[in-house]
């Protein structure tokens, strides 16, 4: 019983946390004003001449990997920064639910920040008569993308006192999942490394997997790949937090 | 209400806490004193559950700590090194947190809060975010949030550390108050008071017990009479 209480405490406060700083504010300002910049820009949203959502999502992962981490960095660096990690600590919460309390806040506002993105979206079904079925999927995807370089971030997050640190980690993080599946790094690697492993690279991509969710199919392989991100990632955030409490200072 | 026997913790080579034992019955506030580094915040973390011991026991009301980590910690208000809280609260919303963690809501949540607020004497403050508080303030946003679950066993790092005369008397009236039905650890090196507040006394040193007595007796085994000529005499043998 109390893990529940300790997860619905740790993630009302933490999304709280977000809201009571400028963050939250800027963090989904800027998504919701360079998602649709991007398609417009980058993307050619109008030189396409079909009414979906492609140019957003196909720039989305570049955006999430640099935004992610951003959300990420301060989960744990804070408290250990401020010493708050002792009052946590001292309650009777299992650390999971500390974690996993987190990671539901950050993902939340991650959720946040993809729905600010629906004036496209209406957009589309203005302009032409769009798959919305396979528009969920994709927002789906890209959810599932963010939630995943929001539980790596917050596990790197927890490595470190210094909220900078943890962003710089997180990120580079972030891009080498994201790098991985590219075709100049496996075409570079294929020259030199045997092709298992070039493929195991690849597959560790969270480009590949995003990519099939992005053309609107949700495949049993993708949704474990994302969720072992996911779990694994919060797991290690709580673990490594409670390391304090078997040893170091 | 509290037993630790033998407590050990080494930080790498250094050995912080070397077998410190200790036992605390409800009604009694014992001071925990020693000069900085011998061990007293290590030792009162690993009471709050906050650091495992390299080896001996906490039992908090004959809950092992390390069998049951959280039943014993329920029974804990632990206000740790320095008073931390989140900036970006107010003292409402941390103390509140803190409840929401330990299963309260509702009314009784309200209800809880609003004593320990008012118990830490927050007054208008209670209501602003902790960034923008005094150090004072600050101290008494944590401790409100220590003591709002109304803990039997109460750990307290340094309670009035940087307060000023009037906010100290306020803070050792405090656990005057609760010491009738709890058991208070409270660290400090205000020497003058440990009289005023502790019915029992400990010296440490370089993570060991020097000496476990009532303040009085701890006085009298100075030539002079006085507590901190005592205490200096215990910590100069222990560092010679």
């Amino acid at each position: 019983m109390s893990g529940l209480h300790g997860l619905h405490a740790v993630t009302r406060r933490e999304l709280a946390a977000y809201f009571a700083s400028p963050l939250a504010y800027i963090f989904l300002g800027v998504f919701a004003f360079a998602a649709p910049a991007f398609a417009f820009n980058v993307g050619r949203f109008f030189d396409t001449g079909r009414a979906d959502l492609a140019p957003m999502f196909d720039y989305l992962p570049w955006l999430l990997m640099v935004l992610m981490p951003a959300l990420a960095m301060r989960a744990w660096a804070e408290e250990r920064d401020r010493g708050t990690i002792e009052t946590l600590l001292a309650l009777p919460v299992p650390l999971w639910a500390a974690a996993a309390g987190k990671f539901l806040a950050a993902w939340a506002m991650a959720a946040v920040a993809l729905v600010l993105t629906f004036p496209m979206w209406i957009a589309v079904n203005y302009l032409g008569a769009p798959d919305n079925a396979a528009i969920a999927a994709a927002y789906f995807g890209a959810w599932l993308l963010a939630g995943a370089h929001l539980a790596v971030g917050q596990a790197l997050s927890a490595t470190t006192h210094s909220q900078v640190t943890a962003f710089v980690l997180a990120a580079a993080a972030a891009f080498l999942l994201t790098m991985a599946g590219l075709p100049f790094v496996t075409a570079a690697l294929a020259e030199t490394a045997p092709a298992l492993l070039v493929e195991a690279v690849a597959g560790f991509s969270v480009l590949e997997r995003y990519e099939a969710l992005r053309r609107g199919v949700i495949g049993l392989q993708d949704l474990t790949y994302f969720a072992s991100l996911i779990i694994g990632g919060t797991a290690a955030a709580g673990l490594i937090a409670g390391l304090r409490r078997s040893g170091g200072k | 209400m509290l037993s630790a026997e033998a407590l050990v913790k080494r930080f790498g080579r250094r050995i912080a806490v070397d077998g410190v034992s200790l036992a605390l019955q409800r009604g009694e506030v014992l001071g925990f004193l020693g000069p900085n580094g011998a061990g007293k915040t290590t030792t009162m973390r690993m009471i709050a559950g906050c650091l495992e011991p390299d080896s001996g026991r906490v039992r908090v009301a004959g809950t092992d700590m390390a069998a049951d980590r959280r039943a014993a910690q329920a029974l804990i208000g632990y206000l740790p090194e320095g008073a931390p809280a989140y900036p970006a609260m107010t003292p409402r919303g941390f103390t509140a947190f803190c409840l929401r963690a330990r299963g309260y809501s509702g009314a009784r949540l309200k209800a809880a809060a609003e004593l320990a607020l008012a118990r830490a004497n927050l007054g208008a403050e209670a209501d602003q975010t902790i960034a923008t508080l005094s150090k004072g303030y600050r101290r008494r946003a944590a401790l409100a949030a220590a003591i709002a679950h109304d803990p039997p066993l109460l750990v307290l790092d340094e309670p009035t550390d940087g307060l000023d005369p009037n906010q100290k008397d306020g803070v050792r009236a405090l656990i005057r108050e609760m010491a009738a039905d709890k058991a208070i650890i409270v660290s400090t090196h205000i020497l003058e008071e440990v009289p005023a507040v502790c019915t029992r006394a400990i010296v440490i040193a370089r993570g060991r017990v020097l000496a476990d007595a009532a303040p009085a007796e701890l006085a009298a085994q100075a030539r002079s009479g006085r507590l901190e000529d005592a205490f200096r005499q215990l910590t100069a043998e222990e560092a010679a």
